[in-house]
């Protein structure tokens, strides 16, 4: 191609993409620019009514967030949604996957679709259905549970039973979508491989593991990685379950940004949570990346 | 211009954009728009239409808030730009609001709305020497109890002085028997710690609202009598979370007294069992020597600093406010009227359960009036959650307290400084 070829090409190039890359830098970049900017001032109540009322403090919002014990308790405990209900959403979702995609399942469609219900029906509407599977003396887990002679749990109401209850519900929200991205990845695993395995006398979890998994580990890393993402930004579970409490145990790092900047007014403070929400998922996720190539996944 | 293909595409394109710029101008409405919250909302429109509108007048709009989302919308609306033109607000968000402007102080023609008042809900109102809202309705919080076992245990009612009323505690317990208290002084709620605090005389904060006074001998007697109230066991160290149901725990008496305002008579009426409805009542709030203290509570009406339609918005808040709109808003939704005529009007005062509110009304104190309050008050209540289970002594907690309160009040200090606060 010629030189005036190619950069017409280039240029025509620039003309498609600009609209979308406007969009992204003014609605994406520029407000994130401007949070970071907020950050290192105390911008409140005071500077909403004037804004001569800003003062420029540097880091002194990061300083007093990694001072401040609840602060640590939210990161504490948003961690440990990340641990525990990564694996634990992951697995969920790829249990059903290959359930709704065995050939022995009768209705399958209609299998898809109740699984895959939760993840579109109103946080808000199934959090009140929740909140009353989950009543300590009327729900229905807890009637499930007498059967096995475990005693009432207070899910809600004791701060070590409110994470797992959290967790179960936040896990039975969003293992559908995860489910529809691994279903349509195991579709395009090859059946020849999975009865070429069995032939050689390969059982269930060896098929699993050597066939099966090879075959999607690009798609464990994205569905991985979307859910880390995903516990890391875990509020609205919360919020409605149990409004942080009790004694603080469901406050994840974005209820705090919330009340540090809404209900507190503290903008600047809060804008300061976000980075540093944002670079531990930066961080978290390059782990990822770095784990999955070494596994030869990418 | 002639058109072409291509400015065809650009204004096709543009197309999506054009409603954000219809929301660019200036919204100006011919409605006079009030924002309300919960009961009171619901019984608005009622109580609108019983006013005697004059015809000449803008229409009235009201929008409902949820009580929980109440504060958020205010402070977003003032953001935005979007607030109406009168509003009910919480007798503790006047001062947040009046510090950024949003509110609009009561004009001299409309002094005379403040009289006939109680004094120390007036004075809530009041900052800077102006006052900001027109109280509508006034509720505090008092002592609820068990007339049955404080009879049994040799009391008529609880004593209003401290040594003698947890003395008159002690004796209840033991009439309530095993594994049941005197008392129910949620960890997680700050009330019944500030009415100690208010009845034995602490101010709070000193130095313009610019640092905490919780050091004080005052407070720290208050504070010493709280832990001393669960180290003695007359009261659980529970939050309020850890209590299913309230009223039948205190039908079955688990514990014999707490703190509640007007709105649990209601409740009272309705929840407790009938066998039991003889055995409840109210009293004030006991102090080191007698007769305690209480925040005063209840919302005011304001008008909004951006109102289009100034006088009109004043008139609707005085034609509210008269002691007959009150009396309908009471027999509307329960609310305790704000002016004392409406009082003895309605007969309240023979009402035994009711009483007694009248009393701790006009033994009430303003708590301190500044944005920050909020937030302080709930790092209080987590020391002092945490002094009672024993992480500090009464001087270290007081000590913490003064600790957190100077550190959100360290932006005030600078206001304070610049003269830049009202």
């Amino acid at each position: 191609m010629s030189a005036v070829g190619r950069a017409s090409e280039t240029r025509a190039g620039w003309a498609m993409s600009s609209p979308a890359l406007a969009a992204i830098l003014l609605f994406f970049v520029l407000p994130a620019i401007a949070s970071l900017f907020l950050s290192f001032t105390d911008f409140d109540i005071y500077a909403l009514a004037d804004i001569g009322n800003l003062r420029f403090v540097g880091f002194q919002n990061y300083e007093r967030l990694l001072e401040n014990p609840l602060f640590w308790k939210a990161m504490t405990n948003t961690l440990l949604f990340v641990a525990i209900g990564t694996p634990f959403i992951v697995a969920l979702s790829l249990f059903a996957a290959m359930l709704v995609n065995s050939r022995w399942l009768a209705w399958r469609p209609v299998w898809r679709v109740a699984l895959f219900a939760p993840y579109v029906t109103t946080l808000v509407a199934t959090a009140v259905v929740w909140r009353y599977l989950l009543h300590t003396r009327y729900g229905l887990l807890n009637y499930l549970l007498s059967f096995f002679g475990v005693p009432p749990i207070d899910w809600l109401g004791s701060p070590t039973a409110s994470l797992p209850a959290i967790l179960i519900f936040a896990g039975w929200k969003t293992f559908g979508y995860n489910m529809i991205i691994f279903l349509a990845a195991l579709q395009t695993v090859p059946r020849e491989l999975d009865e070429a395995a069995r032939i050689d006398g390969a059982g269930w979890f060896m098929r699993l593991r050597h066939v099966t998994l090879p075959a999607i580990a690009p798609t464990v890393l994205l569905v991985s990685v979307l859910t880390v993402a995903g516990m890391f930004q875990l509020f609205a579970e919360p919020y409605v379950m149990t409004q942080g409490g009790p004694a603080q145990s469901t406050v994840t790092i974005l209820y705090f940004m919330y009340e540090e900047g809404f209900k507190w007014w503290n903008l600047g403070s809060g804008a300061a949570v976000a980075f540093l929400l944002f670079l531990c998922i930066l961080a978290v996720t390059l782990v990822q990346l770095r784990l999955a190539k070494r596994s030869g996944a990418i | 211009m002639q058109l072409t293909r291509r400015h065809m595409t650009g204004a096709l394109a543009a197309l999506p954009l054009a409603p954000l710029l219809g929301g660019c101008g200036a919204r100006t409405s011919d409605m006079l728009t009030i924002w309300a919250m919960g009961n009171e909302a619901a019984s608005l429109p009622a109580l609108i239409k019983g006013i005697d509108w004059p015809a000449g007048a803008p229409p009235i709009a009201v929008q409902p808030l949820p009580w929980t989302a109440a504060h958020e919308k205010l402070l977003t609306g003032f953001a935005g730009g979007s607030l109406p033109s009168v509003g009910q607000v919480g007798n503790s968000w006047i001062a947040e609001l009046a510090a950024i402007g949003a509110i609009q102080p009561v004009p001299a023609y409309a002094k005379r709305l403040l009289s006939d008042q109680f004094g120390a809900v007036v004075d809530t109102n009041r900052i800077a020497g102006k006052t900001w809202g027109v109280p509508w309705y006034v509720d505090t919080r008092l002592q609820f109890y068990r007339k049955d076992l404080f009879a049994r245990a040799g009391y008529a009612a609880p004593p209003p002085e401290w040594t003698e009323w947890k003395a008159a505690l002690h004796k209840v317990k033991q009439v309530a028997g095993d594994g049941n208290y005197a008392l129910l002084y949620p960890l997680n709620e700050y009330e019944q710690l500030t009415t100690l605090a208010l009845s034995a005389g602490a101010r709070m904060l000193r130095d313009e609202g610019g640092r905490g006074a919780f050091s004080e001998p005052e407070f720290k007697a208050a504070l010493a009598f709280y832990k001393s109230l669960f180290d003695d066991r007359l009261a659980p160290r529970l939050s309020m979370a850890q209590i299913s149901n309230v009223w039948t725990e205190f039908g079955r008496g688990y514990f014999s007294v707490f703190l509640s305002g007007p709105w649990t008579i209601g409740d009272m009426k309705t929840r407790l069992g009938p066998e039991r409805q003889d055995d409840w009542g109210t009293a004030a709030n006991p102090g080191p020597g007698g007769n305690g203290s209480a925040a005063p509570g209840g919302s005011s009406l304001v008008v909004f600093a951006g109102s289009e339609h100034g006088k009109a918005a004043w008139d609707l808040v005085a034609r509210l406010t008269t002691s007959g709109a009150q009396l309908a808003l009471h027999e509307a939704t329960g609310d305790l009227p704000a002016r004392r005529s409406a009082w003895s009007a309605a007969g309240l005062m023979r009402d035994p359960a009711v009483a007694p509110f009248r009393a701790q009304l006009e033994h009430a104190t303003a708590l301190p009036k500044v944005p920050e309050w909020e937030r302080i008050v709930t790092e209080m209540q987590i020391v002092a959650e945490r002094m009672v289970r024993g992480q500090y002594s009464v001087d270290e907690a007081a000590k913490e307290i003064d600790a957190r309160a100077d550190r959100l009040l360290e932006k005030r200090r600078w206001m304070l400084e610049k003269g830049r606060t009202l």
